[in-house]
């Protein structure tokens, strides 16, 4: 990471090599670096050449439209059934320090009703995965709260906030939603086994957590083996649904669901936007985390959109286009 | 072309099969550095089993030498689970040495048999401690533990040596003018005296049946409880556990301190059940520590494979110095010892990984 100054004195630099006749490649999903530096602008999408263009021609906006693509999918969209509940999940200017030691939460704050599907928008590594693991304890934030059911949580308390309800679909499903080379049931037991159902004083009820694996597997229709497969052998959207049945079956307040569908076949993702559908309808208050906006445009109620660490902008998803999302996600608020 | 890839799934068949093939490939390699030498491996391999394994004889005196390592297995698997590379086994194991003697010392033999049962626990107490050095370093500063448990073995053997050699301390015998200028260890009182199980002709030392015990205890602790699970967790995927709000810090002191524990007891054994005197000259020589980890290592970290392997090793080890002779030097026994641990050791990329000879990407276009 640059800070601003930095970043402009390499703009300075790469536009000298390119006065100096040599060619320069400039990759980003940042527009005004992008408008700051280049002659020529190709969007890439999907692994597929969009268009080319010329910079001076070229807006914000229209580049940000070809970025994110073709016309919203509202057809995906369906309208709510449910009433939208209180406050269950309230996040006041929280601040984070990231991996790399900067800031990646500057002032976050954001609320999601019960039965309501918030969802967050933005370029990966905006701070969207820092904000997910703040919120469920994972990360130590360094200023501002986060407040689950009118309870304030304390900061970096994984193990609170499991008890406070917040049940969590991290996106690094493999290596952070499960522990890869244990069985099935050792990972749907990965948050209940401290409770009476699973464990006897500092013993392990072995045969409860297998069937209540069992039983899991069977509900939410896990395919690939029983209880006893180590969890890595599962294909991704399998291996979804056992993090979704471990999750669910905590009777969760507040769902904190970061790019629940990526890397995931069709039927798959259609499973998990039922289930997180499901979810909201029970009451649950849903905080999605994507990039992918079809799926944000087809379930949020709301969407703030997130970029270098802070929500730049909040849309009611019914009346918001892909357009408008895109260039906020481009960080085109700025312009 | 060759290639190596990743298993997906590990047959169970190969976590038995590896480690046998890889002794069986060692032997193989041995016989050519025998012939190499112009030793007969017909005749060496006959005596190495047979002063190792046939025969009360051997078989006790390949008790005494298992018995450290089954312990120092054990502390190197307890923390290794966790994907805690405890090295410091060897300084752990002196230092329950010495904390199991001062308690066998102070007893005397005014309490009787509770001098066992003392030194076991004060032999664990001092071999934690020095674990929990590398613990907290590791959990509160993230320094690497392999490097600190290491270098506390040296300072663990400069302390051990100190102790006899470079001081009147409380373990060094001044009783007498020679044991003044020949320093040694006060010997142990009778009460500190381990008692050994006597089945037949077998003698087992109370010291490995102790560590038998403590074997199924850590199997039990390590698959049946919250605390093992969440080190199976830790151990897999700091990451997850941290995800379930698992105190993986405080995790990293408990093994840590039991790992230790582990040595100690088996340093407090030394005292109790052989040397009946706290010699530092013969534990620093000894190198238990080190094999442990090798045997920990064999045994893919199961506490009853431990005390097989450490069996089988201390076998090996014991036969090594009946070999030994005018015509065997000492080294070309070291180089068995290392064989078979080497190929044990590549053995384990075999669990995990697969070698798959594929045609070369050449011969797939032109059969294309």
């Amino acid at each position: 990471m640059l800070t601003p100054q930095e970043a402009d004195s390499l703009f300075h630099t790469v536009r000298v090599m390119a006065e100096e006749g040599r060619t320069v490649i400039f990759i980003s999903h940042k527009l005004h670096e992008v408008k700051a530096v280049s002659d020529r602008v190709t969007v890439l999408r999907c692994g597929k050449n969009v268009d080319t263009v010329e910079t001076k021609d070229a807006t914000p906006r229209s580049l940000a439209a070809l970025m994110v693509g073709r016309e919203v999918a509202l057809a995906g969209r369906i309208e709510r059934e449910t009433e939208i509940g209180q406050v269950v999940l309230e996040v006041r200017d929280l601040w984070s320090v990231g991996d790399r030691g900067d800031d990646a939460l500057r002032g976050v704050s954001l609320t999601v009703h019960a039965g309501e599907v918030v969802a967050i928008a933005g370029v990966a590594g905006n701070g969207q995965r820092e904000l997910a693991e703040a919120v469920t304890g994972m990360r130590s934030s360094s200023r501002g709260d986060v407040t689950v059911d009118g309870r304030r949580l304390h900061a970096g308390d994984a193990r609170e906030a499991i008890r406070a309800g917040v049940a969590h679909v991290p996106e690094d499903r493999l290596h952070t939603g499960v522990a890869p080379s244990l069985s099935i049931a050792s990972n749907v037991a990965l948050k209940s086994y401290r409770g009476k159902e699973l464990a006897r004083g500092p013993m392990l009820r072995l045969r409860a957590i297998r069937e209540h694996a069992a039983r899991l597997i069977r509900r939410y229709d896990v395919r690939g083996g029983g209880p006893d497969l180590p969890a890595r052998q599962l294909s991704g959207g399998n291996l979804q649904k056992v993090v979704l049945a471990r999750e669910f079956d905590g009777a969760p307040r507040v769902l904190v669901i970061a790019s629940p569908t990526r890397g995931l076949d069709v039927a798959a993702i259609e499973t998990v936007h039922r289930y997180l559908r499901e979810a909201a309808a029970g009451g649950v208050g849903v905080l999605l985390i994507s990039e992918d906006l079809d799926e944000i445009l087809a379930l949020a109620d709301r969407i703030g959109v997130m970029y270098e660490g802070v929500i730049v902008g909040e849309l009611d998803a019914g009346e918001t286009t892909v357009e408008e999302i895109g260039l906020l996600m481009a960080g085109g608020a700025r312009e | 072309m060759i290639r190596i890839e990743r298993r997906l799934s590990q047959p169970r068949w190969l976590t038995f099969a590896v480690p046998i093939g890889s002794v069986i490939v060692a032997f193989g390699v041995m016989t050519l550095v025998l012939l190499a030498t112009h030793h007969s491996p017909g005749h060496t391999f006959r005596r190495l089993f047979d002063t190792g394994f046939v025969g009360s004889q051997s078989l006790n005196a390949t008790f005494i030498a298992a018995t450290p390592l089954v312990f120092t297995g054990l502390c190197a698997a307890i923390a290794f689970r966790m994907q805690l590379f405890n090295i410091g086994g060897e300084g752990q194991l002196y230092l329950g040495a010495v904390f199991g003697a001062a308690a066998g010392i102070a007893l005397g033999n005014h309490t009787g048999w509770l001098s066992i049962p003392a030194m076991i626990v004060a032999g664990a107490a001092g071999g934690a401690a020095l674990a929990l050095i590398p613990a907290v370093l590791r959990a509160f500063f993230s320094t690497n533990e392999i490097i600190t448990s290491l270098m506390l073995n040296y300072v663990a053997a400069l302390v051990i040596n100190y102790l006899i050699f470079d001081s009147l301390s409380y373990w060094r015998d001044t009783s007498s003018a020679t044991a003044k200028v020949f320093p040694q260890g006060k010997n142990l009182p009778d009460a500190a005296s381990w008692p050994a199980a006597h089945i037949g002709s077998l003698v087992l030392p109370f010291g490995l049946l102790l560590g038998f015990v403590i074997a199924a205890g850590i199997w039990l602790l390590y698959t049946r409880t919250k605390f093992g699970f969440e080190v199976q967790v830790i151990g897999d995927s700091p990451r997850a556990a941290s995800y379930a709000g698992m105190r993986t810090r405080r995790k990293i002191l408990a093994v840590m301190a039991l790992s230790g524990a582990v040595a100690g007891i088996g340093g407090a054994s030394q005292d109790g059940d052989f040397r009946h005197t706290l010699d530092p000259r013969g534990l620093t020589a000894a190198g238990y520590g080190y094999a442990g980890i090798v045997i920990a290592a064999l045994a893919r970290y199961n506490p009853f494979a431990v005390c097989l392997v450490a069996i089988l090793l201390g076998g090996i080890q014991n036969a090594g110095y009946a070999l030994q002779g005018v015509d065997f030097p000492s080294g070309l026994v070291g180089v068995m010892q290392g064989l078979i641990l080497f190929c044990a050791l590549g053995g384990e990329l075999l669990i995990r990984y697969r070698v798959r000879f594929a045609r070369s990407s050449r011969a797939a276009e032109a059969a294309a």
